[in-house]
């Protein structure tokens, strides 16, 4: 199926919780998607047997600009059956960054998801263990945010050099 | 009488009275390839969980990149996966210029001579990456020798990159559009021709060793032992945790990006892509440790028919960079993967069309691979964990970043 199939099948079962088609960009067009709908869209995906999403690529969380209100976090789903991919994109406000986790349904996404909290601070509900992966547990703030300002001091080592 | 006895040791066995105890492996550890930290906790010999801990190589690269020019992140991608660096390169350009291509208006094409030559030193690189693998995890086993064996053999390889791009481990060498030119090669020239000679003296010496090294390594009965049969990856357990290249090869899936999802100019030469079978014989599971070995070491082979393939049809003529004036590659975003020795080695870029990256996501192979380790490791003994790691074949420069 080509993204615009996938699109009209995902918007006939789930209606307003698939919000838009975005083709505007160049490169991979994506599918953007309701935080709250994520996990019930991609289970759907996974199961149903014409998609068969059984592979998840990749998934990224990301921050535009400094001056945007909301990060998304990315998902690349891949089936290895049809061959066929789509991209899924969820739009977060910053100020409360959070939404369902897919980790039930790919396990590679705990540790996906794991590094998104641990860089973004994005919150993934039903994730049974979420914790920093690549920092310290005692590090503060979530550096790849765009206004993330480093602390000058990380246990008494300076961080900046 | 005989048989009670038997059982009632049994049970007796089952039940160890021992407390459970917290054992630290690593951060420094000869057998965890790099600083991996793994927490295990265990009841006597067997582990009952073992979780790791990443991130004491993380050196930020997605940070990096953000503050980076296009161009710039290149030598960046050398460190993730140092030992098959020129794979990172390569993965990076072609995310960028899929991009780039993506807008019509820019048009540009990467000169055969440069797509010729990156095939043949990633397929070089390959067989490096693959030969570290071997000898490392022959030493995590207990085998000293194969190690030394490969580096031997390594080393020359490497001499042949320090050739193309002056350095042995980190090159810098495939660049967005083609390939760097800092020692120039010219088409038909002498220096070429004592390059390719030189390739294919290595590749005639290089093919009957892998032989040896089966003789030495993979049919050795200690070796079996250790790894046949222990930590069976079921397919449909490699593809949930993402783990790709040989070690889903290893788990029975019959799948490869060169051939499947063919970049560069890969849909020109002919060559298998081994997958793993029962071998009842031996005693072989599909998805063990061994199959996952077994599977690198059948793909130096293929990689030595790729390279041979290009020397019977020698190097195009012509540059090998693109005519491209500023790499900046419009609004838009991209995920490229290609098949690095490790697996699917993918690059997420955002970008807002200036010529500095919003967002730059490595996919890592090992990442995914590695995320399995707590699952497989349950119930098996300390001295298995060695041989798991060593058969997902991590690089912990590539799962930190």
């Amino acid at each position: 199926m080509n993204l615009e199939e996938i699109y009209q099948v995902l918007k006939d079962k789930f209606g307003d919780a698939v919000l838009a088609l975005d083709t505007e960009l160049f490169g991979d067009h994506c599918i953007h998607i309701s935080p709250a709908a994520i996990a019930d869209v991609c289970t759907f995906l996974e199961e149903t047997d014409t998609l068969a999403f059984d592979s998840l690529m990749c998934l990224s969380g990301v921050d535009f600009s400094a001056t945007d209100e909301e990060f998304a976090v990315v998902y690349h789903l891949y089936s290895m059956n049809h061959r066929h991919k789509v991209v899924l994109k969820t739009p977060l406000p910053k100020t409360d960054p959070h939404l369902p986790s897919v980790s039930h349904i790919w396990k590679t996404a705990d540790w996906h998801e794991r590094e998104a909290y641990d860089l973004y601070g994005i919150l993934f509900e039903g994730h049974t263990d979420l914790r920093r992966l690549l920092l310290p547990d005692d590090w503060e703030g979530y550096p790849l945010r765009k206004d993330y300002q480093e602390p000058d001091f990380y246990r008494g080592m300076r961080v900046p050099y | 009488m005989e048989s009670t006895q038997s059982t009632e040791s049994k049970i007796i066995e089952l039940k160890p009275f021992t407390d459970e105890m917290i054992v630290n492996m690593g951060p420094q550890h000869p057998s965890t390839h790099g600083v991996l930290r793994l927490e295990l906790r265990l009841d006597g010999e067997i582990v009952r969980e073992a979780i790791p801990h990443i991130g004491y190589l993380h050196r930020c690269f997605e940070k990096h990149s953000e503050n980076l020019s296009y161009p710039q992140i290149i030598p960046f991608t050398d460190r993730m996966d140092y030992v098959a660096a020129m794979n990172q390169n390569w993965g990076f350009c072609l995310a960028v210029e899929k991009l780039m291509e993506a807008d019509d208006e820019k048009e540009f094409a990467i000169p055969e001579r440069a797509e010729y030559l990156r095939v043949l030193i990633c397929e070089l690189n390959r067989i490096a990456s693959h030969l570290l693998s071997f000898g490392t995890y022959g030493m995590d086993i207990g085998a000293f020798t194969p190690f030394l064996y490969a580096f031997r053999d390594r080393e020359r390889l490497l001499l042949l990159f320090e050739k193309v791009c002056g350095a042995r481990l980190t090159y810098n060498y495939i660049r967005i559009g083609g390939v760097s030119e800092i020692i120039p090669m010219e088409p038909g020239s002498i220096d070429e021709q004592n390059f390719l000679d030189e390739i294919e003296e290595f590749l005639d010496y290089f093919e009957p060793q892998i032989d040896e090294y089966n003789d030495l390594l993979t049919s050795n009965s200690i070796f079996s032992e250790r790894t046949m049969g222990v930590a069976v990856m079921s397919a449909e357990m490699a593809l949930s945790y993402g783990a790709t290249g040989p070690n889903l090869r290893g788990s029975g899936v019959d799948w490869d990006l060169r051939r499947d999802e063919p970049y560069s100019i890969y849909d020109r030469f002919e060559f298998d892509v081994p997958v793993a079978k029962d071998i009842p014989d031996l005693g072989a599971v599909v998805g063990d440790c061994w199959s996952r070995y077994k599977i690198r070491m059948d793909e130096m082979k293929e990689s030595v028919s790729i390279c041979r393939q290009i020397l019977a049809e020698g190097l195009p003529d012509g540059p090998v960079m693109a005519d491209l004036k500023a790499v900046r590659p419009p609004k838009g975003e991209i995920y490229f993967r290609s098949e690095a020795p490790r697996g699917e080695l993918g690059f997420y870029i955002v970008s807002d069309g200036t010529p500095k990256p919003v967002r730059v996501k490595g996919r890592s192979p090992c990442f995914s691979a590695l995320s399995a380790l707590q699952e497989l490791s349950q119930g098996l003994m300390v001295a298995d964990i060695i041989a798991i790691i060593g058969s997902i074949d991590i690089v912990m420069g590539e799962v930190d970043r």
